[in-house]
């Protein structure tokens, strides 16, 4: 491969970076609306985290949401709420009510006194106030964890300013898929959480592999601006990116619609995140990079590594 | 020569991939509905003799069964439906009686030769089984409450014994203060006690005129108790557990002061939580003198008749934890009674105490602790507060006769029911510190089904998406990757049995996941090998520069994946630490499989020959 053979071949590419202002307004007003959300609306925190107790049942025949909850706080049950879920026959119902344990069957003791009603208690988690704080602090710091630990990894296998970049793309992407659940409401439960840092995996895959041809071009491409070289690397690693994306996304597809409504959440989450980690690994970091003046000195050649010549055919 | 494996790496992929193959072999092989049946104790035999009394239940019954099996005291019977088994763990209990647990269980299916060498199918979690899953906490301030009554007993024997009188001892938040009337008394008495009681630091004080020995536990002390107190709950609820009758429990320590306990195929939850809850224990006490010492002594109503009180010396003789083992029966008159048998301290303890004090009356109280669990408005949010208590009911005060020995009885129980669950309690061990349900999930068994089902839908589902599209994009290089791709899901379904990994449904997500990202590793090689077939490589040359570029990129991204997926498994618990399993596995599989398998079909498919274009 030669230098001009690259070289050339920029004009015939998308020019990526060309739109990185419009891309970097627009990351901003993403992460101004979620962090806006997140702050007004919050997050609306599932079982897990804010404890309490919860009961699935599942009826013959779809039941009156608004009458069936009527009926259990006429059974003495306070602050009910009642919700469909997946199918019009799967019902949750949610209480305020502290542990009992035999609250399962007490919900659907109340709800047989309606003879109508042929029911099955499929199933009924109850977690403790403590307990969900205490996952509310693991998974926080968990995720705080993930984003140090890779900033470590990549300080030391890239250098230092692609450790930055490739962390505030991260946290672009968790930013966003947090301002997403809290915007439509959606429950943020533990397999949510799990998404979360599956996509803080998975979008930093990208990343570094748009790094790495950065940092390979930056080593052996000795003419072209910082902006073209991320330009060349960007376009080089494009088809690998899309394709992987559209596979990931394929397979959460199929999650989202054939894996049930435990993980429907959980589905949503991830194909979020691969949509936007996508983006900020094309975007996000490179952009960062720029802005931080990423330059050859940067990624001087360690002499041990002579690859570079070695590749001439 | 380029592209071409030496013939012992060939073989050793194709051994790994052929092992892979075998051990996820059990996997295909469905589970049995199955009831198990074993003996209520260890003296308990079950033999071939009760076995084929269930199988002629179920004969009378109409139920169709096989493969029974009798294997180290314990049964197997095998059933067609689920339905069966439920019917017929019913039958079986009434003609066993309650001499023998008859539990549900899953029987698998592993052909004899795959067990020989150790296979076996994963494991699946209770969302994909039903069951339940409990947390429970221990309280360590009472467990430490608990230990210091007995310090406080214990102390007041000793001083008594050595002659020093001491005017009072109480108990304050983990402080025992002894008073003494003067400062000499106070000398011997710290003295005595630095040798016998070296589990606690000393304060001496002065007020009111009085001289003060205050005690407090060492740290390290407060540790062992606390270690303790949960050692000995776990190993009751392990016990209680067994009485109950489930096949393939989980109990487990997590963290300081917390217990697990996982339940598969349990339905009756309130059955299974008022056992494992269970606080009840028993004290034997003397009646009080007449003339004792009001501080010497404790009043206790009873429990038939909350009116009538008597009063109690405030020293414990024994308690249910010296019960080595307890039975329920009834008396001549049929009233329900518990016969129980004392280890042998405790048997010590009791003669003891009963020799010197015949014709006294002796109480047995039974004492639960319980747990008032109110919300309270605090700061505008809603919390719960959890208040312990102590209930202590008398049960029965009878005169001692004679001294008692190891066995005795006890009466005074309401209902038959009672007698034998407090026997079960006594036999299974009291808890050594109240404890309390913190997390509780139950899962029908019908949802599990659902989720297995829907699960193994989302599998195929986006494998076949995968392959498809892998197949038009890539054409023969697109039919390679899917051989590995097919490797990988084999490979990993391997290591997890081989593991006994548990499979749940986020773990099953984490599969799905893992087959996306899998073809990642393929296409960065065979995006690098186009590009450098653009670039006016030859053919050979371009799936070497390809294979060899792409593995720096792969193993970067797929390091650091697997870190996150390492943290996730650390802060997760249950479903999700399933999820962190199965992706970090994945992860492994997939370098293997993406690099040495694809790399070995392409060399065997192209490798060694003159090319003029790839099917790429």
């Amino acid at each position: 491969m030669t230098e001009d053979n690259i070289m050339s071949r920029i004009n015939r590419s998308i020019d990526f970076m060309a739109g990185r202002k419009i891309a970097g307004i627009l990351s901003i007003i993403l992460i101004v609306l979620s962090i806006g959300s997140l702050a007004v609306n919050q997050l609306k925190l599932g079982l897990d985290f804010t404890g309490g107790t919860l009961v699935e049942v599942g009826f013959e025949q779809a039941p009156e949401l608004e009458a069936l909850r009527l009926q259990l706080e006429n059974a003495g049950f306070e602050d009910v709420t009642v919700q469909n879920f997946g199918s019009e026959r799967d019902v949750l119902v949610r209480l305020a009510q502290g542990f009992s344990p035999t609250v399962g069957n007490e919900v659907l003791g109340a709800i047989k006194q309606n003879e109508a009603y042929t029911v099955e208690l499929k199933r009924a988690e109850f977690v403790g106030a403590q307990v969900g704080e205490e996952l509310r602090d693991q998974g926080g710091i968990g995720m705080l964890l993930a984003l140090a630990l890779v900033m470590v990894y990549v300080a030391l296998r890239f250098q230092f300013k692609f450790s930055v970049a490739s962390v505030a793309a991260l946290a672009h992407d968790v930013i966003i898929m947090l301002g997403l659940f809290s915007i439509l409401q959606l429950d943020f439960d533990l397999t949510v959480l799990a998404a979360v840092l599956a996509v803080i995996g998975y979008s930093l895959n990208d990343t570094i592999v748009v790094s790495d041809r950065i940092r390979e071009n930056f080593r052996r491409l000795r003419t072209g601006s910082p902006i073209e070289i991320v330009n060349v690397s960007l376009n080089q690693t494009l088809g690998r990116t899309l394709i992987t994306s559209l596979t990931t996304l394929l397979v959460l597809l199929a999650l989202f619609f054939f894996g049930g409504e435990l993980i429907h959440n959980f589905a949503i989450a991830l194909l979020v995140g691969v949509l936007v980690g996508t983006y900020s690994s094309i975007y996000v970091a490179a952009n960062i990079l720029l802005m931080m003046n990423i330059d050859r000195d940067d990624l001087i050649v360690p002499e041990t590594e002579g690859e570079v010549v070695d590749d001439r055919p | 020569m380029i592209n071409k494996y030496p013939l012992w790496k060939y073989l050793l992929i194709i051994t790994v991939v052929v092992m892979g193959f075998i051990y996820a072999l059990p996997n295909l092989y469905p589970d049995d509905p199955a009831v198990q049946l074993t003996g209520q104790r260890g003296s308990v035999q079950l033999t071939d003799t009760e076995l084929n009394k269930a199988a002629k239940a179920l004969d009378r019954a109409g139920i169709s069964y096989f493969g029974q099996s009798v294997e180290n005291n314990s049964g197997l019977i095998r059933f067609k439906s689920d339905a069966d088994q439920l019917k017929a763990k019913t039958v079986i209990q009434q003609a066993l009686g309650d001499n023998y647990v008859v539990a549900l269980n899953l029987a698998p299916t592993t052909p004899q030769w795959l067990v020989d060498i150790g296979a076996g199918p994963m494991k699946l979690g209770l969302d994909l089984r039903g069951g339940v899953h409990f947390l429970m906490e221990v309280d360590m301030k009472e467990a430490i409450a608990q230990r210091n009554e007995v310090y406080i007993s214990e102390i007041k024997t000793l001083l008594r014994t050595e002659r020093l009188r001491y005017r009072r001892i109480t108990r304050d938040d983990g402080v025992i203060s002894i008073r003494f009337k003067d400062e000499e008394l106070r000398e011997k008495a710290t003295f005595l006690l630095r040798n016998e009681f070296a589990d606690f630091t000393q304060v001496e004080r002065e007020a009111d005129n009085s001289f003060y020995l205050d005690l407090q536990l060492s740290e390290e002390a407060v540790r062992n108790i606390e270690d303790y107190a949960v050692k000995q709950n776990l190993t009751t609820l392990r016990n209680r557990v067994n009485e109950l009758g489930v096949s393939e429990p989980i109990v487990q320590r997590q963290g300081r002061n917390r217990i697990v306990i996982e339940l598969p195929g349990v339905q009756d939850t309130a059955a299974a939580k008022r056992v494992l809850g269970a606080t009840a224990n028993l004290e034997f006490r003397l009646e009080a003198r007449s003339d004792s010492n009001t501080l010497d002594t404790e009043e206790y109503p009873f429990r038939n008749n909350p009116n009538r009180l008597a009063t109690l010396e405030r020293d414990i003789i024994i308690t249910g934890n010296s019960v080595s083992n307890a039975q329920s029966a009834f008396d001549e008159n049929g009233v329900p009674q518990v016969n129980i048998d004392l280890d042998s301290q405790g048997g010590k303890l009791m003669n003891r105490a009963t020799r010197n004090n015949i014709r006294r009356r002796m109480a047995v109280l039974f004492v639960e602790h319980k747990i008032k669990t109110t919300v309270v408005e605090h700061a505008g949010e809603k919390v719960e507060k959890r208040t312990p208590y102590v209930e202590k009911h008398i049960i029965s005060l009878a005169t001692i006769q004679s001294a008692l020995g190891n066995s005795f009885r006890i009466t005074g129980l309401d209902a038959p029911g009672e007698a034998s669950e407090l026997a079960l309690l006594l036999r299974a061990g009291s808890l050594a510190a109240p404890i309390y349900f913190v997390e509780e999930r139950t899962i029908g068994p019908s949802l599990g089904k659902e989720n297995i089902e829907l699960g193994v839908t989302s599998v195929q589902i986006g494998m076949a998406l995968v392959v498809i599209f892998m197949l038009a994009f890539y054409k023969v290089f697109g039919i390679i990757a899917n051989l590995a791709l097919t490797a990988n899901l084999v490979m990993l379904a391997a290591l997890m049995s081989m593991m006994s990994a548990t499979l749940t449904l986020p773990g099953i997500a984490g599969i799905v996941l893992t087959l996306g990202m899998a073809v990642d590793a393929n296409v960065l090689i065979f995006s690098r090998i186009k590009e450098e077939l653009n670039n006016g490589m030859s053919p050979q040359m371009a799936i070497h520069a390809g294979f060899e570029r792409a593995f720096v990129t792969i193993f970067d991204a797929n390091l650091t994946t697997l870190l996150v997926a390492v943290i996730l498994f650390a802060v997760g618990t249950g479903p999700v630490k399933g999820f962190a399993v199965t992706l970090s596995l994945g992860i492994l599989t997939s370098m293997f499989t993406a690099i040495m398998v694809t790399r070995a079909l392409v060399n065997v498919v192209y490798g060694g020959r003159q090319l003029k274009k790839l099917s790429i």
